[in-house]
């Protein structure tokens, strides 16, 4: 019996020290049947379907994980989901066609990308007011922030810029060209580079953030793949900074890059047409949407493995994960 | 094969404008015109334009055709302009289709034009074409079809945004030999340009394996249109012009000239699928596609124009947003150095049709994929999967490098 009790209590600690720690949610919005579908991180298991506005694309978290915003593109908006009851208990004046959007580290502010108006829309997320629109270039899509809130960047796809706004100004920094339809915009945690993809021109460009230059251009290449099916859009970076990874559309894989090197370090097979990605709070599993799939790959970041794919909604396009 | 940058080096590294704050009462970003001398960037657009007859009044194409896809286009540019400093405009002149356009031509040079898209015939087009190079003019090729002037008659300063009738039709038969539907019948016009979109047919059936059991020739004998007893004519005719055909997958229908092809689906005595100039119809846009960001242009071109996008919009669409890309990245409005960039073998251009479009160097044509569609959406793109090529898919679609008549000196 007392050596039952030790074997159990050793077990327990095992559990705790194997650390896949905290069954966490996972969001998924699905750009064609208009809802979010939840996941738990752990189970790796569908555990709700939340039905949302039309045409949902662009989600995050609130950083106390209390509420989730959703882009709802069709209906002009932005929808406010309480976690716990899976509610939409509210609405940001998105102003039209929010696609992507960023949450300032400080969990204040939104600024929202309105592809249609050729603006960035900026919310104070408290008061459910805009504070200011910002003109930037022709379809204005990915958004990223500086760890420190005070860079932000907006990607326009027809104009080919990274924009760099100064957020306490809301002015225009710099614009930087880039490859053709740039999407998205990530930050190194440092706040030392801002990664770029370029859907059809096929490249990473790396922005040093101090110079706002281009200090490399990564090209991806895939053994008999042709080179147009190479389109990188969704880019996140481990806590660390070492690692990123690029979704690369249509190749249904993610790329990862070593940031040191720049060099691609192996090629994960994933689900079909693969957008955006997303860590789970413990950095040990990415998740990545496969839209034409209908699915979400998780992939093991220790060994860059697949671990599992989760059948969720229709077209799934972005992901987000409760932090606690 | 890695992908290239599509940027020149010298560019890589531009970082464009600052904005300015004027006293910032109001928290919208401004732009001190104070601060960069603007750079003014004109392009023509010649057009030869008369009304045009069509089967279904659904078919007759807007005025605005073309124009309107070039004014989004210059809006575009102008966005992308404010923060480089650069401003765009278009002169468009207009004639009419049988008329000599070397005069107009001749005031357009002497406006100062550098830069004219075209929607002119092929014959009006090889009048101007050697005019326009003596006087450093780059030509845009926004409306003619017509093969010849990408192969004998093809120039070094004209560049094609429209897709020839061999692309077309090499696009649309991928896709029926894709459907195992390999046995056509073929119903031509009387008109030239049905003529010449029947010999593309003929070269796409035997480019990809399919046969053409046999032809047979709409005489126009001027037939009526639109009107009732045409109608029950027409429910007529159809029937017995198809009648005692051979055995037959598909009809395909080479009428651009809108004598009898729209009356063709559903009327053959055989039932079966029409395609060509009517029903399954190859195009380089369609008004309904919304995929691969197209919802954005075509949101942006309805809120713009009140209707929906055609071929020939996204056609000169694209010849304006080449010279907006050109000179974005080129930082410049010379003409010499926008040329350049767009002869450069990297240079790529995003059409919201799934994948980079680029130029055919060798003539100067607009490599992109073809859109088929019906009346009301897009049934598929090509080039279809499997249809492999050395160097692009997209050169499996029209007249290949090894086979071209096209010397540019």
């Amino acid at each position: 019996m007392r050596r039952h009790a030790y074997l159990l209590a050793g077990a327990v600690a095992a559990v705790i020290d194997a650390a896949p720690s905290w069954a966490n949610a996972v969001y998924v919005s699905n750009e064609r049947d208009n809802t979010v579908t939840v996941v738990d991180s752990k189970t790796m298991e569908v555990t709700k379907t939340i039905d949302v506005g039309q045409r949902p694309r662009g989600i995050t978290i609130s950083h106390d994980g209390k509420h989730l915003y959703v882009c709802a593109s069709d209906d002009d908006t932005v929808q406010i989901i309480d976690t716990a009851t899976h509610q939409i208990i509210g609405t940001l004046p998105s102003g039209p066609d929010p696609e992507l959007f960023v949450l300032s580290p400080d969990g204040k502010t939104l600024y929202v990308a309105n592809e249609d108006d050729n603006l960035v829309t900026v919310i104070d997320v408290e008061k459910k007011r805009v504070i200011t629109e910002i003109p930037v270039g022709v379809e204005p899509e990915g958004m990223g922030i500086s760890p420190d809130g005070k860079t932000m960047v907006n990607t326009s796809e027809t104009t080919n810029m990274a924009h760099f706004i100064d957020t306490s100004t809301h002015e225009i920094v710099a614009n930087v060209l880039v490859d053709s339809r740039p999407r998205f915009a990530e930050f190194k945690p440092d706040g030392s580079q801002v990664w770029i993809s370029s859907e059809i021109g096929g490249t990473v460009s790396v922005i040093d953030n101090a110079s706002k230059e281009i200090v490399k251009k990564i090209t991806f290449e895939i053994q008999g793949l042709r080179s147009e099916a190479i389109q990188p859009v969704g880019v996140r970076i481990t806590a660390d900074g070492k690692k990123a990874y690029v979704a690369l559309g249509p190749a249904n894989r993610v790329a990862v890059v070593n940031t040191e090197t720049y060099e691609v370090e192996k090629y994960i097979l994933v689900g079909q047409r693969v957008w955006q990605l997303a860590f789970t709070p413990d950095g040990q599993n990415l998740i990545s949407t496969n839209g034409l799939s209908n699915d979400i790959t998780f992939i093991d970041t220790k060994s860059d493995e697949p671990i599992k794919s989760v059948t969720v909604g229709a077209l799934p396009w972005g992901v987000t994960v409760a932090p606690n | 094969m890695t992908m290239k940058s599509t940027v020149p080096n010298t560019l890589v590294f531009f970082v464009a404008c600052f904005f300015l704050l004027v006293n910032a009462p109001q928290p919208m970003a401004q732009q001190n015109p104070a601060t960069k001398p603007v750079t003014e960037i004109r392009i023509g657009y010649l057009r030869a334009y008369e009304p045009q007859l069509a089967l279904s009044v659904l078919d007759i194409p807007p005025e605005d055709e073309g124009v309107a896809g070039a004014n989004v286009a210059i809006n575009d540019n102008n966005t992308t302009g404010r923060f480089l400093g650069q401003s765009f405009s278009l002169d468009v002149v207009q004639t009419k289709r049988e008329e000599d356009v070397v005069p107009v031509f001749r005031e357009m040079l002497a406006r100062g034009e550098k830069y004219v898209l075209t929607d002119i015939s092929a014959k009006q087009l090889l009048s101007i074409a050697d005019l326009a190079r003596e006087n450093g003019v780059l030509l845009f090729n926004v409306g003619s079809t017509d093969d010849i002037l990408r192969e004998q008659e093809c120039r070094s300063n004209v560049f094609h945004t429209a897709p020839t009738r061999t692309m077309l039709a090499d696009g649309l038969a991928q896709y029926l030999v894709w459907k195992q539907w390999r046995t056509w019948v073929l119903l031509y016009g009387s008109h030239e340009p049905d003529r010449l979109f029947a010999d593309a047919i003929r070269r796409a059936a035997k480019r990809f394996g399919a046969k053409i059991v046999e032809e047979r020739l709409y005489e126009d004998t001027g037939t009526a249109r639109r009107t009732d007893s045409g109608v029950v004519q027409v429910q007529r005719q159809m029937p017995v012009f198809t009648q005692n055909l051979p055995q037959h997958d598909v009809v395909i229908v080479a009428d651009e000239s809108e004598v009898f092809g729209s009356y063709v689906p559903f009327r053959t005595w055989d039932p079966r699928p029409v395609a060509g100039t009517a029903g399954l119809i190859p195009s380089s846009w369609h008004p309904a596609s919304e995929q691969w960001g197209g919802s954005q242009i075509q949101n942006r071109f309805e809120k713009a124009t009140g209707r929906r996008m055609l071929g020939k919009d996204m056609q000169a669409w694209t010849a304006v947003r080449i010279l907006g890309e050109a000179a974005t990245r080129t930082n410049s409005n010379d003409t010499a150095k926008i040329e350049a960039f767009i002869k450069d073998e990297n240079f790529s251009l995003a059409a919201f049709k799934g994948q980079k479009v680029s130029f055919r160097r060798w003539n100067w044509q607009l490599r992109q994929p073809v859109f088929l569609g019906d009346g009301r959406g897009v049934i598929s793109t090509s080039p279809q999967e499997g249809f492999l090529h050395q160097f692009s898919e997209l050169d499996t679609l029209g007249v290949d490098q090894p086979e071209t008549a096209c010397k540019l000196n």
